[in-house]
């Protein structure tokens, strides 16, 4: 009953403090922009801890804040483990590869008009599609190792990134492919000095999105074979011994990869396109 | 209509190239099958075929080239072997029989669907609080954003179970999901669609003395129509992605993502390649009709972009 | 001065395939520019006027007739980058600052590194935005922005200037101001400058030679030789002789115009 009580009146008084803070004079300064989402989240632990307490919840059905705490910090060594087999050999190597082979074809399929009408809609076609499922499959062809992963990562970020960055090429207006034709340029001028920085907001919006599929990716993808090793295999064989709190240990170890690598190419966004006036 | 013959170019490209592969991907298995049916193999022993590539065993076994268009238990199954299955597994059993794939579709479909809606609803309802509430807006957006940024996807098997457990089954928890994927991007577009009225618009609503509500139905509601668009095809198919998966490792018996599961279980790689493509069928028909209606509303808005 | 044919047209013509049918954009257009002079070219929408500029970049080509930049052809000339050309949008690329924008021509040229920078700054003082080479686009005004961009197309010491109605966008007083800077501009560099206008005042007071052009088919209705001075302050347009001038035009906008009535 007290605990419940508590917990209505952190989450009152953490509102309390964000609507002051809101609507306050200071509301536009970057300390307190950062300020004010901080606060929501601490108060919605501090609650959730509570009520946890309060009603005796069953740890499998949801664990308490603190004894996630505690197995972050008991299980460093395995989660480090987990998280090298996943993000940085499974997602990582997948989203370089997958990347690396949708800009390839997204310049050749350039040089061609044709290519580039039938690219778009097949690629935005295959976006769509739950790709995901071709896990097995690649686990069968490849192994169950990180290789089968990067597999899978690759295929699943190859068309958002492709379809972006055809995009982000064909954007050019006449007028600016004109003023290229009048100084005489070619194509690989005229590629390298207007069409690629013009494409970057583009191709930066479709590697954001990359991101998310590719941990998404590797992560599911150990769901379907893995050595004892990695986040998913973990996910899977701690759900099966209860051990939750294990399981959402990874979850926030994945969501601070995610959000890590997110805010990693959006820092780059904002340097390559600074010019952009959605950055301004 | 000029863009329909690149589509069908790339398409066939596609074909060709897959069905090319069949033969290098499918050659060991042919090999090894062969010679236990007493057929003439070069090289005629299994070791020394691990280091002959697929092609180079191709080109030395002419004569098995067909079978590899035909083998029951292919790693890469021909067109013709994927498109046979999905024709008996849709058209050749009664739709209500536990093989027939038209019943794990609707499986998957009807969760899909529901958890739509539901994320959908709450998604717009969310949006317009944090359109007109600054706290709203300071403290939950950010969460919104990152939230995208999480594989909550990964998830999904855990809360089928543990709501199993907890008594609900069938088709609610993996609406949940579902609803939980397609909330997101769609509070995200809306957002930024009721938001998107410029300076212009809002100030001629100001000289009418405009109440929020007004301005809300008139002006901001409108407005956000290409962006919701936008999210509920990302949400649609984000959530037939979530229900597959949450039909994965949990034992489950049916749906699309089941298909799949027990065709590689029991070593019927065709049943799962049918599954794969028959989902992929449904996410594009989905994304489809959400496009068709798109273009048709945006056209009568007088907002089309072509 | 010697009267040198540098741009020669004869019974040019261009007629358009579109969904509606073919569209003559030119019909029958012969025209002789000299070195030095600065013609205008007037007329309502759809004259030929930017067309005809573009026939003689090399933008398009023309279904008959002959067209001679420099004696080459006008491909030959764009290719041995004989010309400036200045758009009615400064077309600045926001990635680059000014100095990065004016040396855009001149990398894809090869210049040297040293030249490069000697050009730039060189070229900013002429049209008076010296400082300013560090500076994005979005931080200038319209006005500043099409300044550049007309220094960026004489970055390259092209002999000839095509400039399609750069001034259209900007407000009337920042466009009397640019129109002076053009012609001190064209006086100090001595180039041979076609100017497509919609302004007949502008036309005008900037030209040694007016073209007036009317629309379907696009075609020349009158030229006129400017009788004006060459050193013209701008309240020479309240004299006798330029509103007699302009009269000329105007009938020669209006004839073309009721032709088609």
């Amino acid at each position: 009953m007290i605990a419940t009580i508590c917990a209505l009146l952190v989450w009152a008084g953490g509102w309390w403090i964000n609507v002051r803070l809101a609507n306050g004079p200071q509301s536009h300064r970057a300390s307190v922009r950062v300020l004010i989402p901080v606060i929501f989240g601490i108060t919605i632990i501090i609650v959730w801890e509570l009520l946890v307490w309060a009603y005796d919840i069953n740890p499998v059905i949801l664990p308490a804040p603190s004894s996630i705490g505690g197995r972050l910090i008991v299980e460093g060594p395995r989660l480090w483990a987990d998280f090298q087999q996943t993000i940085v050999k499974g997602a990582m190597t997948g989203y370089v590869l997958g990347g690396v082979a949708a800009f390839g074809v997204a310049i050749l399929a350039d040089r061609s008009d044709f290519l580039t009408r039938g690219i778009l809609p097949v690629g935005g076609f295959m976006a769509a599609l739950p790709i995901v499922g071709t896990a097995p499959i690649f686990v069968k062809w490849l192994g169950s190792d990180w290789e089968s992963k990067a597999a899978v990562v690759a295929v699943m970020v190859f068309f958002p990134i492709l379809v972006n960055t055809v995009a982000g090429l064909k954007d050019t207006t006449a007028m600016q492919r004109d003023l290229m034709r009048t100084y005489g340029a070619g194509y690989w001028p005229t590629l390298l000095k207007l069409r690629l920085p013009s494409a970057m907001p583009f191709i930066f919006n479709g590697l954001k999105i990359a991101t998310t599929l590719a941990l998404i990716g590797a992560i599911v993808a150990e769901f379907f074979g893995s050595p004892t090793v990695g986040m998913g295999f973990r996910i899977s064989t701690s759900f099966g011994q209860l051990a939750l709190d294990m399981v959402w240990a990874e979850i926030i170890i994945a969501a601070l990869a995610g959000s890590g690598l997110y805010g990693a190419i959006t820092l780059i966004e904002k340097r390559v396109t600074f010019w952009h006036p959605s950055q301004r | 209509m000029k863009s329909v013959l690149p589509i069908f170019s790339v398409i066939a490209a596609i074909l060709l190239f897959w069905v090319v592969s069949v033969v290098p991907m499918n050659m060991h298995l042919v090999a090894d099958q062969a010679q236990r049916d007493d057929l003439v193999v070069t090289p005629d022993t299994p070791t020394a075929r691990q280091n002959v590539s697929g092609i180079g065993l191709a080109l030395r076994n002419t004569h098995l080239i067909p079978l590899t268009y035909t083998f029951v238990r292919p790693n890469l199954p021909s067109p013709h072997q994927v498109a046979g299955e999905m024709y008996k597994t849709i058209f050749g059993q009664k739709i209500t029989s536990k093989r027939s794939l038209v019943y794990h579709g609707w499986v998957t479909l009807a969760p899909t669907l529901l958890g739509f809606l539901i994320g959908t609803s709450l998604g717009i309802f969310l949006a317009v609080g944090i359109v007109y509430s600054r706290v709203m807006d300071l403290s939950v957006m950010p969460w919104a954003i990152v939230s995208q940024t999480i594989p909550i996807l990964a998830l999904a098997p855990m809360v089928i179970v543990v709501l199993g457990s907890m008594g609900v089954q069938g088709v609610l928890p993996k609406s949940i999901i579902a609803a939980y994927l397609s909330f997101f991007p769609v509070v995200v577009g809306m957002v930024k669609g009721l938001r998107s009225p410029d300076a212009m618009q809002l100030d001629l609503l100001r000289t009418y003395s405009a109440s929020k509500s007004q301005g809300f139905w008139a002006l901001r509601l409108p407005s956000s129509a290409p962006y919701l668009f936008a999210s509920l095809k990302i949400g649609i198919s984000a959530s037939l992605v979530g229900t597959i998966v949450a039909e994965l490792p949990t034992g489950a018996r049916a749906g699309f993502g089941a298909r799949m599961l027990v065709g590689d279980q029991y070593g019927q790689p065709l049943v799962s390649w049918a599954a794969l493509f028959a989902a992929a069928i449904t996410a594009a028909a989905l994304v489809g009709i959400f496009g068709f209606i798109e273009k048709a509303t945006l056209k009568r808005m007088g907002m089309a972009t072509t | 001065m010697s009267q040198q044919t540098i741009i020669s047209a004869r019974n040019l013509n261009l007629t358009f395939t579109t969904n509606d049918g073919p569209v003559h954009a030119l019909k029958d257009v012969s025209l002789d520019i000299n070195k030095g002079d600065f013609v205008s070219f007037i007329g309502p929408s759809g004259c030929g006027k930017t067309t005809f500029l573009r026939c003689i970049a090399g933008l398009e080509t023309p279904t008959s007739g002959d067209i001679a930049v420099n004696g080459m052809t006008p491909d030959q000339a764009r290719q041995a980058r004989a010309y400036g050309y200045v758009f009615q949008a400064a077309g600045l690329y926001p990635w680059r600052t000014i100095g990065g924008n004016i040396k855009l021509p001149l990398e894809i040229m090869g210049f040297g590194k040293a030249e490069k920078a000697q050009r730039v700054k060189r070229v900013l003082e002429l049209v008076d935005l010296a400082g300013f080479d560090r500076k994005f686009p979005w931080q200038l005004s319209g006005g500043m922005q099409q300044r550049a961009s007309i220094a960026r197309a004489l970055a390259f010491d092209a002999d000839i200037l095509l400039m399609d109605e750069p001034f259209g966008a900007l407000d009337e007083i920042v466009r009397d101001h640019l129109n002076e800077q053009l012609l001190q501009l064209w006086a100090r560099t001595e180039k041979t400058i076609a100017f497509v206008t919609h302004s007949i005042p502008e036309a005008i007071y900037l030209s040694t030679k007016i073209v007036v052009m009317s629309p379907r088919p696009g075609r020349i209705s009158d030229v006129i030789e400017s009788t004006l001075p060459r050193d013209r302050p701008l309240d020479i347009r309240d004299s006798p002789e330029f509103i007699e001038i302009a009269h000329r035009v105007r009938d020669g906008l209006r004839t073309g115009h009721s032709d088609n009535v």
